[in-house]
Parts: C-alpha cells; structure tokens; sequence
C-alpha cells in the first residue's frame, strides 16, 4: 500500500470551442485518516491528499482541499469549458510535502 | 488515456477489512461541530436556499467509498459565478469533507469525489457565489456499514 501513488486522468482530447467538458481524476493513495489504531493500539498518524489543483494554460480553474473523510483512492471529477487549446496539469499535494504531478494535452477546434 | 476504475481491487479490500478491523468507538463531530465549521467561515452569515443540489445515495451500503456530487446553478460568469462548496458532516470523527473551489473557466459548478461516512448522517454543503451571498443544503445519507469502524 506504500506504493508511489499513481495519478489517472481522463480528459477529452478534442473539444469545440465553449463545449463543456467533464474531467475525470484518480490518484492511488491511502487517505490514512489519522482515526485508526493499530494492533498495539497506537494511533496511525494522518497521511492524506490533502489539496488537489487542476491548472490549464498556467492558470488555475479548479481547486479541491480533501479532509479525512475522503475515501481511499481519491476521485474528483469537474468541469471545463474549452475555451482554448494547451495543456491541463493537475497536482495532489500530500500531507508529507510530496507533490504528484501530472499532464494532458487538449485540443479546441 | 488510462483507464479510471483499475484501481487494484486486492488494495480496496485490504483497507476495508482494515479500518472496520482496527478503528474503535471515536468522538463524533455533531450539528454543533457543523455549525462551528460554518461559522468560521462565514460568520453569522445567513444562507439561503435553494441554487445548490447534493446528490448522494439515501443508503449507502459501503461507509467507506459513498459517491456525492455538488452541483449549483450558476451563469459561471466573471461577474456571477460561484467561488467555494464546502462540505460537510455531523457524524463523523471530524466534520470536513471537502472543498471546491471554482472559477469561471469551469463552466459549470459541479463537481464529485468519494467519501466515508462512519454511520448515518446529514451532509451539509454551504455554496458561496462572487457576490458573497451563500446558498446551503442538506441531504441524509443512511449508512450500512460504517466507514471509520463504527
């Protein structure tokens, strides 16, 4: 389960111009919610996603901060409308300073 | 563009036997909690109704992974567009859920994830539009299995 978590997303590759379109986000992560115990009864500290960033072009467009209470595997799905054609990065911020980065291109004809 | 569900089912497993396994009786947030959380950030600010929707399932048979999904009517203009969705719950350990925060390049005011909820509960989303004027909801979700050992 410590494995390095593995970002997926899912964005059209073409759009028309003022077309809505939904993107779809998913990062293999525990979300350790900082509540459980383990066997010698000790509390497994809080490792979480904590802040994920969707920014296209260089500016940011949308922007979700994630509590405990986000399950395993963190999905987020949001909406954009093409306004332009380049490039989306999207980033997870994890509690222990790690930032997961990923990119992908979109077309608007 | 990869696949979204092949997440490894082995590791999902793991950690639902895990945390019903291992997680005890824990302090609940409650209504008061919420209302905490929301003054914080609003102050006595009065919320209106109506504008935002949550879609969550009326029973959730999985505490662990319940999906839920805001949504609110707005122009999505530079002038009119909603800025925050906070969400929240009064009976979990802790009352934050999640917050978005949107912009006009959006398009639409939406957005989904996944969350657990340890038992039965109301979520409370709070929509804070450019203007400044809030619109809140809350919908009851009855949970089967907890999703924080309860």
């Amino acid at each position: 389960m410590s494995n390095k978590p593995v970002p997926r997303v899912r964005v059209p590759a073409n759009a028309k111009k003022d077309e809505l379109i939904e993107i779809k986000t998913l990062i293999s992560h525990e979300m350790e919610s900082g509540q459980r115990k383990d066997s010698a009864g000790a509390t497994i500290p809080r490792k979480i996603i904590n802040t994920f960033t969707a920014v296209f072009n260089g500016k940011t467009v949308f922007e979700a901060t994630w509590h405990p209470a986000i399950s395993a595997n963190p999905y987020q799905s949001f909406f954009y409308k093409a306004a332009e054609s380049g490039e989306f990065t999207f980033q997870w911020k994890d509690d222990d300073g790690s930032v997961y980065e990923t990119k992908a291109k979109l077309t608007v004809a | 563009m990869t696949s979204l569900s092949a997440v490894s089912r082995r590791d999902a497993l793991c950690l639902t036997a895990a945390t019903i396994a291992l997680a005890p009786g824990l302090a609940r947030a409650d209504v008061a909690a919420v209302e905490a959380e929301l003054k914080k950030l609003y102050g006595d600010k009065k919320a209106g109704s109506g504008k935002i929707k949550i879609d969550v399932p009326q029973i959730a048979e999985n505490g662990l992974v319940v999906p839920i999904n805001v949504e609110v009517e707005s122009p999505m203009t530079e002038a009119d567009h909603v800025k925050a969705v906070h969400v929240f719950a009064d009976g979990n350990p802790l009352p934050g859920i999640a917050s978005f925060r949107f912009t006009p390049a959006c398009g639409k005011a939406a957005a989904s994830t996944r969350m657990r909820l340890a038992q039965s509960q109301n979520i409370v989303a709070i929509a804070e539009m450019a203007d400044g004027s809030l619109f809140s909801t809350k919908s009851e979700v009855k949970v089967t299995i907890g999703g924080c050992g309860g």
